[in-house]
């Protein structure tokens, strides 16, 4: 493990005019760390994800980032080649909706292939080959690969855009509500395997969520949202078993026990 | 004398409610206690002494609001989990301080030799070793090989224990908490975990432990702590 953080954020703030999205918030992310950030709707999770991975510019503070050649940068002041490397390349990004992540209207082998064509793989039995390898490595069946995903149920899209995420090796994924919006058994199986990609890979992620037990077994360590600001850190099991700020007990006191 | 592996020193800790009106429940202060390798120090007390939460601010699980917990690592540091970054405790769970908690936490398709075999990875042993532990551990647990395929979310309380303290007791961590892991078994498994913990013991590992059975605790314990005299009294 080296020293260094892989993306660190310093008093990362954004206002929407005069409304605030989300204020001075910091933390250091480390490689095969997975951070869950908490809170209800409205609370600036989502503006923090899109601040952290550059797809919102902050009004205040600064996102580090620590390329592949070790040098630490503002994500900000990346030249248009590096920006398209680390969103092609380095991260991955898991939306709620498949649909997002997805082109919809091209198979799932395809899906899977682009992101390695953009890294340049030319050899089409090669990239057949590994998106095959990777269909099945998110439990898709591989003769399903000539399908388009909109032939696909709602928990094989969200498995088919990880695949298309992790088949380039990224380093740092982001994953906003990767499990809303899906029924129950679909959720524990797309966990149990995210959980497992996340250990074998050694990724970093950066999990947005609502759910807590998503982020209990997902997630090290924990960054509890409202109102914008974060309101406590620290790791998973600490902050859900003793919680210390009022707004974090009330969360974990209206969980339902089945 | 023996630099001890664990020292607390004058911990305490109270639980603050706020959806209560911020009813502050006080749990322990003041405590003090070095452990060396190869004791096992069994915390005694009736239950709400806190014993418990002691173990549980030794992982890292519950916070502290005072005092300090010195763990020595295997690189020869010492590390106070009451101040520990979380990068830091992790680090710490996985090398030095092993923890079996009452219940097993069950995680959805994972089967249970799965389980533990991960336990023994985080810890760094390599894969053909942690499966013969597992298997090893499973075995002396009498848990029957038929359900080592399956996820114990469908195992009763006494075969989820076992699948709990084989994950525990899978990895050579320096420092071993034991949270009542001998609660729901039955006399035969009772006694397979006090020849567990003997072994552990003359290994050099140093034990924290809670235990409901008067005879498991005669049998391993090195010494007994009475949490009582710590226990703040209720406000």
């Amino acid at each position: 493990m080296t020293g260094q953080p892989l993306l660190t954020a310093e008093s990362v703030t954004k206002f929407y005019g005069s409304r605030l999205g989300c204020r001075d918030i910091g933390f250091e992310l480390y490689a095969g760390e997975v951070l869950a950030v908490v809170g209800e709707s409205g609370s600036g999770k989502s503006t923090l994800l899109k601040l952290l991975s550059g797809q919102l510019e902050p009004s205040g503070g600064r996102v580090l980032y620590r390329m592949r050649d070790d040098v630490t940068r503002d994500i900000l002041t990346l030249t248009e080649a590096e920006r398209r490397f680390l969103f092609r390349t380095d991260w991955g990004f898991v939306h709620q909706h498949a649909e997002l992540g997805l082109r919809m209207g091209v198979s799932a082998g395809a899906n899977v292939g682009e992101r390695l064509m953009a890294v340049g793989w030319r050899h089409y039995g090669r990239i057949r080959d590994e998106a095959e390898t990777w269909l099945e490595r998110v439990e898709i069946d591989a003769t399903r690969i000539d399908d388009r995903p909109t032939a696909y149920s709602g928990g094989m899209r969200q498995r088919l855009q990880i695949a298309r995420n992790l088949v380039t090796s990224p380093r740092l994924v982001f994953m906003d509500e990767p499990t809303g919006g899906l029924d129950v058994s679909v959720q524990a199986r797309l966990l149990d395997l995210m959980r497992g990609l996340v250990a074998d890979l050694g990724l970093a992620a950066i999990v947005v969520t609502h759910d807590l037990a998503v982020a209990r077994l997902l997630s090290h360590r924990i960054l509890v949202m409202k109102d914008g600001r974060a309101i406590e850190t620290g790791l998973t099991d600490q902050v859900l078993d003793d919680p210390r700020e009022p707004y974090t007990q009330l969360l974990v006191s209206s969980i339902l026990q089945p | 004398m023996i630099r001890p592996v664990l020292a607390i020193d004058n911990l305490a800790k109270s639980f603050t409610m706020h959806l209560q009106g911020g009813l502050a429940i006080p749990v322990i202060e003041g405590i003090t206690l070095d452990v060396a390798a190869g004791e096992c120090v069994v915390l005694g007390g009736p239950s709400g002494a806190g014993k418990s939460s002691i173990l549980k601010m030794i992982y890292g699980n519950y916070r502290t609001d005072a005092g300090a917990i010195r763990v020595a690592t295997g690189e020869g540091e010492t590390v106070d989990v009451a101040t520990a970054e979380p990068r830091r405790m992790l680090g710490l769970r996985r090398s030095t301080i092993g923890y079996v908690s009452q219940f097993l936490r069950v995680i959805p398709r994972v089967p249970a030799l799965a389980v533990v075999i991960e336990a023994a990875s985080a810890f760094g042993i390599g894969g053909d070793e942690a499966e013969a532990r597992a298997r090893r551990l499973l075995t002396l647990l009498n848990v029957p090989e038929r359900l080592w395929s399956l996820p114990p979310a469908t195992f009763s309380g006494g075969e989820q224990q076992r699948v709990n303290i084989a994950r525990g007791f899978i990895a050579d961590h320096p420092i071993l908490l034991l949270d009542e892991p001998t609660a729901s078994l039955d006399a035969k498994n009772r006694a397979a975990v006090v020849e567990l913990i003997e072994t552990k013991k003359r290994n050099g590992t140093a034990i924290v432990g809670i235990f409901h059975d008067d005879d498991v605790r005669e049998r391993v314990a090195t010494r007994i702590v009475d949490v009582t005299r710590f226990a703040s009294r209720a406000a």
